[in-house]
C-alpha cells in the first residue's frame, strides 16, 4: 500500500478529482455551453486514442497509421450492442473494445512482421478496408450512417479516460512495457537479448486496439450517428499528429497533444480547411525543428513532490 | 464473339487506361523511394496540382493537350523539387518516421491549401479530345483510352532512356544503389535527389492531366486514393524497381476494372488494399524484388 499511495499519486488523484468536480459542477448548474461540453467529451475520446496509439507507435516503435479502423470497429460494435440488442452501455463499450482488440490481434499477427514504412502502409490499408466493409454493410446503415442514442455523459467519458490512462501507464512501466521500449530502441538487439519481440509487438498492438475500440464506443454513444466517412485515414492522421506533437513515446505528451489539438480544432471549427492547413504546417515545422515532439520521450511528472520520485522517463534519447 | 469474351476484353481496355495512370504515378513513388527511402505521401497531391495546372492551361490559356501536358509537368516538377528542398531535405539524416510524418503533413498541406486556393468545388475539364468512339467487334474504345495508353507508354520509354543512358540517370542509379559510395565518386547527391523528385513529379502531373481529361472532373482531394493505389502498385512490383512499378500499375488497373465489371465497384478500393497486404505478407520485396537480409 505504501507504494501505491505516495505524495505524487495523491496529488494526481486530487487533481483528477478537481477537474472532474469543476466540469460536473458546471454541468449540474447548467452553466456549460453545449459546444464546450462537446469539446470536453471529444478531448476525452482523443486522449484515449492518442495514448493508445502512443503505446503502439511511441513505446513499441511500430509505425501504425490505421488507428481509425479500430476506432470504427469499437464504435460500430458498441452501437450494434446498444441499438440491435438493447444491451447496457457498459457491456456495449466493453464488447466493442474487446472485438477491436481481437481484430487488432488477428491483424497484428501477420502484419507486425513488417517493418517501418511497410507496416505503416499496411495498417493504413487495413484501416481503409475496415471502413469500406462498414460502408458496404447495410445492417449498420451503409454510407448514410447508423443512428445511436446518446447514452454517454461526462462522468462516463471522464472516468473511462482516467482508467485507460492508468492502465496504459502501468503497462508502460511494467516488465512488458520495458520489453516494448527495448523493441523500439533496437529490435534486433532486443531479440538477441531473448525478448520475444513478436509477442510484445502483438501485445502492444492488441492493447492499443482495445483502447481505440473503447474510444470508438464512447464516440458512437455520444454523437447520435456514426458514419464510415468519420473513420477515414484522415482520422488516423489526426490521432497521429497528436501523438507526434506531444512526443512519440511520452504518455503525458500524448495527453497534452490530444488536448491542444482538440481545443485548436474546436477553435477553428468554422474554418475546416484552415484547420487542416494549420495542422499540416505545424506537423512539418515540428518535424523539421523538433522531430521529437514537445516532450520527446520524457514524461511530465510531479516527481519533485515525492521524496524519491518515480523515475518513469523511458529513455534519454 | 461471345458476350463473356466481349465483356472480358472490354474490361481489359478499361483496365489498361486506368493502369496507365497508376503506372505513371507509381513510377514517381518508386523512384523517390528507391533513392531516399521515403514514402512520398504527397505524390498523389502533386498529381492533383498537375491536373489543376492542366485545367488552367486548357480553359484559361486555351492551349491544346500537348502544351498543357508539358506545362503541367514542368510546374509540378518545380513544385516537387521545392517540397523536397523545404520539407524533406532537412530530415534526411534523422529517424525515418520523422520524414514519413512530414510527408503526411505536406500531403495535407497540398490538399487543404489547394482547397483554400482553388475552392473545394469540383471542376469539369473541357473536351480536349474528340469524343470519338471506336467500336471494335462490340468492344468500345474511346479516343481517350488510346491517348492515355500511348502517352504513358511514350513517357515510360523516355524515362527508361533517361535512367539507363543519360548522365543524371546513371547518377540516380548510383545514389539509389549506395548513397555514400556515390558521394565518394563525386556525384552531387543533392542535385540527383532533386532531379529524381523533378522527374517523378512530372510523371505524376502527366497522370493528373490524363486523369482529368479522362474522367472530366477534378477536385483538390482527387489525389488521395489514386496516390495510395499507385503506392500499392509500386509495392506490388517491388519498390525501387521501375519495370515493377509499371507492371504493378497495369496489374492494379486491370484488377480494378474486373472487380468493377463484376458489379462490385464499391469494393474495389478494399481489393487494392487487400492485394497490398497479401503482397506484403507473402513477398514484401514485391514481385520483382530481391530479399535483402537486415544486418545488425
Amino acid at each position: 500500500m505504501g507504494k501505491w499511495i505516495n505524495r505524487q499519486s495523491l496529488v494526481t488523484l486530487i487533481g483528477v478529482l478537481i477537474i472532474y468536480a469543476i466540469v460536473q459542477g458546471s454541468i449540474f448548474m447548467d452553466v456549460l455551453p453545449p459546444f464546450v461540453a462537446l469539446t470536453l467529451i471529444q478531448i476525452c475520446i482523443y486522449v484515449i486514442l492518442a495514448s493508445s496509439l502512443n503505446l503502439i507507435n511511441g513505446i513499441t516503435g511500430q509505425f501504425s497509421i490505421g488507428h481509425a479502423g479500430f476506432m470504427a470497429i469499437g464504435g460500430y460494435v458498441a452501437a450494434i450492442v446498444i441499438v440491435k440488442f438493447h444491451g447496457p452501455l457498459i457491456l456495449a463499450l466493453l464488447f466493442g473494445a474487446l472485438v477491436s482488440a481481437v481484430a487488432g490481434f488477428l491483424i497484428g499477427l501477420p502484419t507486425l512482421r513488417l517493418k517501418g514504412d511497410y507496416l505503416a502502409i499496411a495498417t493504413l490499408g487495413l484501416g481503409e478496408i475496415v471502413r469500406i466493409i462498414f460502408l458496404n454493410t447495410e445492417y449498420v446503415g451503409g454510407a448514410s450512417g447508423f443512428s445511436v442514442p446518446k447514452t454517454i455523459n461526462w462522468t462516463w467519458a471522464f472516468w473511462l479516460t482516467a482508467l485507460s490512462i492508468l492502465i496504459i501507464r502501468n503497462f508502460t512501466n511494467s516488465t512488458h512495457g520495458r520489453a516494448c521500449i527495448s523493441i523500439r530502441e533496437n529490435e534486433i538487439a532486443a531479440d538477441a537479448m531473448g525478448i520475444n519481440t513478436t509477442k510484445y509487438k502483438i501485445m502492444a498492438f492488441t492493447i492499443g486496439a482495445f483502447f481505440a475500440g473503447l474510444a470508438g464506443g464512447i464516440y458512437a454513444n455520444y454523437m447520435y450517428i456514426i458514419q464510415p466517412m468519420t473513420f477515414s485515414f484522415l482520422k488516423s492522421f489526426d490521432i497521429l499528429v497528436m501523438v507526434v506533437l506531444g512526443g512519440l513515446g511520452s504518455l503525458t505528451g500524448s495527453i497534452v497533444g490530444a488536448v491542444v489539438m482538440t481545443v485548436a480544432s474546436a477553435a477553428l471549427a468554422g474554418l475546416p480547411e484552415w484547420r487542416l492547413v494549420i495542422t499540416a504546417v505545424l506537423l512539418v515545422a515540428m518535424m523539421i525543428f523538433k522531430p521529437t515532439g514537445l516532450l520527446g520521450t520524457k514524461e511530465f511528472s510531479l516527481s519533485f513532490l515525492g521524496k524519491k520520485g518515480d523515475k518513469n522517463a523511458a529513455s534519454k534519447n | 464473339m461471345g458476350n463473356v469474351t466481349q465483356q472480358f476484353l472490354q474490361q481489359i481496355v478499361n483496365g489498361l487506361s486506368l493502369g496507365s495512370i497508376y503506372a505513371l504515378i507509381a513510377l514517381g513513388y518508386t523512384m523517390v523511394y528507391g533513392i531516399i527511402k521515403l514514402i512520398n505521401f504527397a505524390h498523389g497531391d502533386i498529381m492533383m496540382v498537375g491536373a489543376y495546372v492542366g485545367w488552367y492551361a486548357t480553359t484559361v490559356l486555351h492551349l491544346s493537350f500537348l502544351p498543357a501536358l508539358l506545362i503541367a509537368m514542368v510546374v509540378s516538377a518545380i513544385l516537387g523539387v521545392l517540397i523536397e528542398r523545404i520539407a524533406y531535405k532537412p530530415l534526411r539524416n534523422v529517424i525515418r518516421i520523422a520524414s514519413l510524418i512530414t510527408a503526411i503533413g505536406v500531403s495535407l498541406f497540398l490538399e487543404y491549401g489547394g482547397m483554400l486556393l482553388v475552392s473545394p468545388q469540383v471542376r469539369t475539364y473541357p473536351p480536349v479530345f474528340p469524343s470519338t468512339i471506336y467500336n471494335v467487334g462490340g468492344i468500345i474504345i474511346k479516343y481517350g483510352d488510346i491517348v492515355m495508353v500511348v502517352t504513358s507508354i511514350v513517357l515510360m520509354i523516355s524515362l527508361h532512356v533517361i535512367v539507363q543512358y543519360s548522365k543524371i540517370g546513371k547518377a540516380m542509379r548510383a545514389v539509389s544503389f549506395d548513397t555514400e559510395a556515390a558521394l565518394l565518386m563525386g556525384i552531387n547527391v543533392n542535385n540527383t535527389i532533386s532531379a529524381t523528385f523533378a522527374i517523378g513529379s512530372g510523371l505524376a502531373a502527366a497522370a493528373g492531366v490524363l486523369m482529368g481529361v479522362y474522367f472530366n472532373t477534378i477536385d483538390p482531394l482527387m489525389g488521395i486514393i489514386p496516390g495510395l493505389k499507385a503506392f500499392v502498385a509500386a509495392v506490388l512490383g517491388g519498390i525501387g524497381i521501375l519495370p515493377g512499378a509499371m507492371v504493378g500499375g497495369y496489374f492494379l488497373g486491370l484488377t480494378e476494372a474486373f472487380v468493377s465489371g463484376l458489379g462490385w465497384s464499391t469494393w474495389r478500393d478494399a481489393v487494392a488494399f487487400l492485394i497490398l497486404i497479401l503482397v506484403l505478407i507473402v513477398k514484401p520485396s514485391g514481385l520483382f524484388g530481391k530479399n535483402i537480409r537486415e544486418k545488425v
